[in-house]
């Protein structure tokens, strides 16, 4: 009978394995729960949580499982969507039809949206409030609005931003990078070389060497095998990176780790590089570029991590940068193009979603560096890059930014 | 299973331990699992094991994780360097067994009785790491492939295992692990801690004393947070200075004891004067 609760943690996304289950089992046969329900909830969160981040859920689960309370909100919205996957077709609009409808915000938009949410009960289609199918809602699927949100189901011509459930792929846990998964990642980025103590015993060496004193034993040892790869990470800090900072600092606690890279250095800087980066987050201990690239061999590979997200100005004009004390005679792009020429490979990890890059700074920039987003499958790619070389991805139109 | 049985461990008279904690052992040990322990900093989860062993009396067995350390370092080191010096020599290297090494899990596993095996901090290592170890820890044997010995637990090792950092170990080890965070001791437990280290503390010093820590903790933004066992070496540098912390007007005296970055000391500098 509890086997329910096993689903009910499942589904409150407690990644608990049969394994956990039948440990659960057999520690309720020993009567470690010692008959008690607070007994039980230690017991089942000691053997099958194993991340503080999930106690959460774990509670939640247990209070609906045993306490009886439902979480309507998901099955409404499961119903809802069962709706939206069957939409009603719409003919086209009249001028006049659409004339009439109000262009609305995206806030606004998702303001009312889940005030609808709320209020509606039952299907609708064809209709011009509530969220349903084939209607002049700016709310649904397989309808027209022409600032209209799009929630399941298939396309609709008018749809400004996309409500179902890709747009809220990106804030789950497991499509999120976490710390082991960036790891694996940059375990691809190594180019084996021996150097340093003599540490491992070279056994060829020593049996040809031995062989050849006929038979007269000599041990010959060499230095263990290392990564020799020089790392230099430059990373956007503060304004428009604030929401990426949790991601930022993930990527940097795995790139850190001792031992990983031969050399590993990271600097900061806010917005574009102009002719400093700084030491600490908080911008106070400058490094100008001109020291940086005269301290730094051609073969590290330079990583960059930023949204490349700024007013225009601030990258193409000469002097551009907001800051005063950051003021300089050359623009951001050319400092960025300095920094790219100097190294033999270089990538740039931007934490903006790949479809806002669109017709903003960040193409500019990828004229310049190599980009990729920061997500598994663009880490593993740039990280490809870096190792072998090979195609840079092709963002916007290059050429036309060529001249600035 | 027996009430008493089961509740091997409560806490030894150098070590309070929360209930939740105790539970957590205690399942731990019933199950024959590994116990896996997280939490901050200075919360003693290596303490734990010592307490542990002591508490059931079993010897126990340290394993301390380094950067490069490898999971077949735990379990046995084939010294082929010696054997080849010593024939060299004309020594007798027929004898393999000879230069096979245990190492600490390798020990716990062919120990005669049952032991506490303490793996420390096991995030420091490769991240391949506890996935080489999955097997061993599962069937509590291992085989050595120069000699063909098999050793065979002859009763599972109670082992505990400590890590740092949130989320770096994998599902497949995490799945064979009971776990335990260990939560930043609250006033009242942190005051027995206290007295158990410094029994002849007074109720007012204790107070004081109590009072500056959890304030300081509170301070946001910064770095390292004291620990309880930086609590307990600043209460015994005011006892041994005769500082009364009720008559020091500003500051904190013995700040270094408490704040161990310098970015910290300032930060706190700076709040005072605001």
């Amino acid at each position: 009978m509890l086997i329910d609760f096993l689903f009910e943690l499942r589904k409150h996304k407690v990644p608990v394995s049969t394994h956990e289950w039948m440990a659960l089992m057999e520690a309720l046969a020993l009567g470690l729960h010692e008959s008690t329900l607070d007994g039980f909830y230690r017991l089942c969160r000691t053997i099958c949580v194993k991340d503080i981040a999930q106690y959460d859920a774990y509670d939640q689960a247990f209070l609906s499982y045993f306490k009886d309370i439902h979480a309507g909100g998901v099955a409404l919205t499961k119903e809802f969507e069962a709706w939206l996957m069957d939409p009603k077709a719409l003919e086209g609009l009249t001028d006049e039809q659409r004339a009439a409808l109000r262009e609305l915000d995206l806030d606004k938009l998702r303001e009312l949206f889940e005030q609808r949410l709320k209020e509606q009960k039952e299907r609708h289609d064809g209709g011009n409030r509530w969220i349903g199918t084939g209607g002049t809602s700016p709310f649904g699927t397989g309808g027209q609005h022409p600032t209209g949100m799009r929630a399941g189901g298939g396309g609709g011509r008018s749809a400004m931003a996309v409500a179902d459930q890709r747009l809220f792929k990106e804030y789950r846990r497991d499509v999120v990078l976490d710390v082991r998964q960036i790891d694996m990642a940059l375990r691809g980025l190594r180019r084996l070389g021996r150097e340093g103590a003599l540490e491992e015993l070279d056994l060829d060496e020593t049996i040809d060497r031995t062989g050849k004193n006929a038979g007269e034993l000599e041990v010959v040892f060499h230095p263990p095998r290392r990564n020799r790869v020089k790392v230099l990470l430059l990373m956007d800090v503060g304004g428009s990176m604030d929401p990426h900072s949790e991601l930022m600092s993930r990527l940097f606690t795995a790139a850190s780790r001792s031992g990983r890279f031969a050399k590993f250095r990271s600097y900061y800087f806010h917005n574009c590089v102009y002719n400093s980066v700084y030491e600490d987050a908080q911008l106070r201990k400058a490094v100008p570029v001109a020291d940086l690239l005269a301290g730094s061999d051609r073969d590290e590979k330079l990583v960059m991590v930023g949204d490349a997200l700024m007013h225009p100005g601030e990258l193409l004009d000469p002097g551009g940068s907001m800051y005063l004390y950051a003021q300089s005679r050359a623009s951001g792009i050319e400092w960025l193009r300095r920094l790219a020429h100097h190294f033999r490979s270089s990538a740039w990890l931007n934490p903006e979603p790949e479809r806002f890059w669109q017709g903003t700074t960040i193409e500019v920039i990828a004229a310049v560096f190599a980009m990729w987003p920061l997500t598994l499958d663009g880490l593993a790619q740039a990280v490809r890059y870096l190792v072998r070389g090979g195609e840079r991805p092709k963002i916007g139109e290059p050429e036309k930014w060529a001249r600035f | 299973m027996g009430e008493e049985q089961f509740d091997q461990f409560r806490g030894t008279d150098t070590y309070i331990a929360s209930d939740e904690l105790r539970h957590a052992v205690n399942v731990a040990v019933a199950l024959a699992r590994p116990l896996l322990v997280r939490g901050e900093p200075g919360t003693g989860k290596t303490l734990l094991a010592e307490n542990l062993a002591s508490a059931l009396g079993l010897p126990l067995v340290r394993w301390h994780v380094k950067s490069t350390t490898k999971a077949k370092d735990g379990l046995y080191v084939y010294d082929t360097v010696q054997r080849l010096h010593d024939s060299r020599f004309g020594g007798d290297v027929k004898d393999i067994a000879k230069y096979i090494k245990l190492g600490p899990l390798g020990e716990a596993l062919a120990a005669p009785s049952r032991v506490v095996l303490l793996i420390d901090e096991i995030d420091k290592a490769d991240i391949e790491f506890p996935n080489d170890l999955l097997l061993e820890l599962d069937a509590m044997r291992f085989r050595i492939d120069e000699t063909g010995r098999e050793i065979v637990a002859q009763e599972r090792p109670v082992v505990i295992i400590t890590s740092n950092n949130e989320k770096e170990l994998p599902d497949a080890f995490l799945r064979r692990c009971v776990f335990h965070y260990i939560q930043f001791p609250d006033r009242e437990l942190m005051a027995q801690i206290v007295r158990v280290h410094h029994p002849d503390i007074t109720d007012r010093v204790l107070d004081n004393a109590l009072e500056v820590f959890f304030g300081l903790r509170a301070t946001p933004k910064l770095r390292k947070k004291p620990s309880t066992s930086e609590l307990i070496d600043w209460i015994l540098a005011l006892k041994k200075s005769g500082v009364d912390l009720a008559k020091v007007g500003h500051g904190i005296p013995f700040l270094g004891t408490l704040l161990k970055t310098e970015a910290d000391v300032e930060l706190l500098g700076k709040r005072a004067k605001a």
